[in-house]
């Protein structure tokens, strides 16, 4: 048996705070690496879902009659910026599902007694993860797509890609561990999850443009943050990767890939800093 | 008194205060001084406030007013100083099934700032201390409740804590994880750890603590060493049965009769055990007289049993009632849903 005395922590150790906020959010983020690891389901069905939308959905308008769609695009490629996006978003809305679950058993509490050097740990480790499975995702559907025909950004344009998925994946992923410390329990967040999910997608221009809503719809559409992913990256495929391209005719005026990118970046920020007294509540 | 290792203070705690169904006091004015290197013992009956207590005392809950103190330190101004100086092994153990007890216990060293090497050094000497080594690679999702105990006793003694809290660890247990976990506690406290734990096991606080409180109702009702509580209620207990299944109306009569002796103190029909009667007398002769003025109202004699205080005694005496009556009485009363919410952050 070894002495209690002296703790092998050392609160008053010189070392650095980063180092401490490092270790910890490592450890954390690793553990759910691992569990996604030994439960892949959620990585399997988050990539064939997209998937099976993309082959089925992609068929369904085939035949649709050649320059109907803005540019003269096959319906396919239309689809596929609607899809990568799609993937994308519906990753980070699990976000908050760990988070959930670690609240109703416990574990959490196993989290708040340890002395963490921030609490922000816990969430910046949900983040990394959720960021890095949903961009794992995207991109095997990215991959999968480009052998399907559906075509490839390029290097320059894969960037552009990632960078706007990141952005909505941010912001989604803060709604999401927002809702998961507001809703009692994880019944209630699979309800959410469930209930946001297709109509933000059908109210996109995920799988039809503008031009063929009704004006309801299409104002619906021009507000919804997929559509300032999905516009960008639906250009950079088309070949165009200028900042200052117009990417969407919305009815309030004309959007560019920047001011899409900026829309998803202030409502990043936004999501977090409005969900920030929430989490410090529950974590204080 | 010399001021204890940890300090808990004019506690106060209100739940569900603004809720319509009312407000319920967990703790009222609770104070408690537990001193260095003792195994401290918490008893009392369920919903009595140990586990607020002890969730106060590590930094999950606040107070609505009082003050705790950890080793000099303000859990209060400054939880994060106190959380590094106490390990918690809560009462419901949270563990995460799709890890290995190794992996957690690895998490629990990061999350606690250990250097790699010791972090691993430990966690060895732990599966040792503990018997963990057939099992500590295997996913917890399998574990009996006694293999997860002692990896959540090992998951709060990883940093080497000063003060090692318990909440109920035993309850539910088989013998031999129940012993392993005596074991270790005694040789905590043989190393000059402080051990607070939370029971509503008598005899698991008569066998390991070296002082203990009783709570009721949010309050301490009753504080010391074991042996001083059992000492100051005085006199020795009888437990007589005339026959071996008595009547209410036999019992009265027994009671009134016996109540007059010299020498006895308190005669109490016990209903929870057939009418038995429990009596409390000055000393030992007095069990003779029993037997003669017994025999003299020409009422036999099944079974009479001499036997010191014991700790149910210290709370009958300190309650009114035995702990399994107030067990009893608080079963109905416990809200599985809003005791959920509490412990939800």
């Amino acid at each position: 048996m070894t002495s209690a005395n002296p703790p092998l922590t050392s609160s008053s150790n010189p070392t650095s705070a980063l180092a401490e906020i490092t270790q910890e959010t490592l450890a954390l983020t690793r553990r759910l690496f691992v569990q996604l690891a030994r439960r892949p389901s959620t990585l399997v069905a988050g990539v064939l879902q997209p998937l099976i939308w993309l082959v089925l959905f992609g068929a369904l308008f085939a035949n649709a009659p050649a320059g109907l769609l803005p540019g003269g695009m096959s319906y396919g490629r239309f689809l596929g910026a609607g899809v990568i996006v799609f993937t994308a978003f519906s990753g980070a809305l699990n976000a908050g599902l760990p988070v959930m679950f670690d609240r109703e058993f416990g574990f959490l509490n196993r989290l708040l007694v340890a002395p963490l050097r921030s609490r922000s740990s816990i969430v910046l480790a949900s983040v990394l993860y959720i960021t890095t499975l949903s961009l794992v995702q995207s991109l095997a559907i990215m991959v999968t797509a480009s052998l399907l025909g559906y075509g490839w950004p390029g290097a320059a344009g894969l960037l552009l890609v990632l960078v706007t998925l990141l952005l909505l994946v941010f912001a989604v992923t803060a709604l999401s561990l927002g809702l998961a410390f507001a809703l009692p329990g994880h019944i209630e967040l699979i309800a959410v999850i469930f209930v946001a999910n297709l109509p933000l997608l059908f109210a996109s221009t995920a799988l039809a443009p503008l031009s063929f809503m009704p004006p309801w719809l299409g104002w619906l559409a021009a507000l919804n943050p997929l559509t300032f992913a999905i516009e960008p990256i639906r250009s950079a495929y088309a070949g165009d990767l200028s900042l200052a391209a117009v990417v969407l005719e919305a009815p309030y005026g004309n959007l560019t890939t920047a001011t899409c990118l900026g829309l998803l970046a202030a409502l990043a920020a936004g999501l977090f800093l409005a969900i920030r007294p929430l989490l410090d509540r529950k974590l204080s | 008194m010399s001021v204890g290792f940890i300090e808990l203070q004019h506690l106060n705690k209100r739940y569900g205060v603004g809720r319509k169904s009312g407000s319920v006091v967990a703790l009222d004015d609770l104070c408690l001084s537990v001193p260095e290197g003792s195994l401290f013992g918490l008893l009392g009956p369920n919903g009595a406030g140990k586990t607020t207590t002890l969730r106060i005392l590590c930094t999950l809950l606040s107070p609505d007013s009082g003050s705790v103190r950890v080793g000099g330190r303000d859990a209060l101004a400054d939880p994060r100083s106190v959380r590094s100086l106490l390990g918690y092994v809560a009462q419901e153990v949270a563990i995460d099934k799709i890890l290995s007890g190794r992996e957690l216990l690895q998490l629990q060293g990061d999350l606690y700032h250990l250097p790699r090497s010791r972090r691993d050094g430990r966690i060895d000497e732990l599966i040792a201390l503990l018997g963990m080594e057939a099992w500590i690679d295997r996913r917890c999702g399998g574990y009996s409740g006694g293999m997860r105990r002692r990896l959540d006793l090992a998951a709060g003694l990883l940093h080497c804590p000063q003060v090692l809290v318990l909440d109920e660890p035993t309850v539910g247990l088989d013998i031999e994880s129940r012993s392993a976990i005596w074991t270790v506690l005694r040789q905590l406290r043989a190393a000059g750890t402080t051990v607070l734990l939370s029971s509503h096991y008598l005899e698991e606080v008569d066998a390991l603590a070296d002082r203990l409180a009783i709570i009721e109702a949010g309050r301490v009702i009753a504080c010391g060493s074991p042996a001083a509580l059992k000492d100051a209620l005085g006199g020795d207990r009888v437990t007589l049965r005339v026959r071996e299944f008595s009547d209410e109306n036999e019992a009265l009569q027994v009671q009134a009769l016996l109540k007059g002796c010299q020498g006895v103190r308190q005669v109490v029909v016990n209903r929870a055990q057939g009418f038995s009667l429990n009596l409390v007398i000055e000393h030992d002769g007095v069990v003779e007289q029993l037997r003669r003025q017994l025999a003299e109202a020409d009422l036999p004699v099944f079974a009479l049993a001499q036997s010191r205080p014991s700790l149910d005694d210290v709370y009958l005496q300190a309650t009114g009632r035995t702990l399994m009556d107030a067990e009893l009485a608080v079963a109905g009363n416990r809200d599985a849903k809003a005791e959920r919410k509490q412990s939800m952050r």
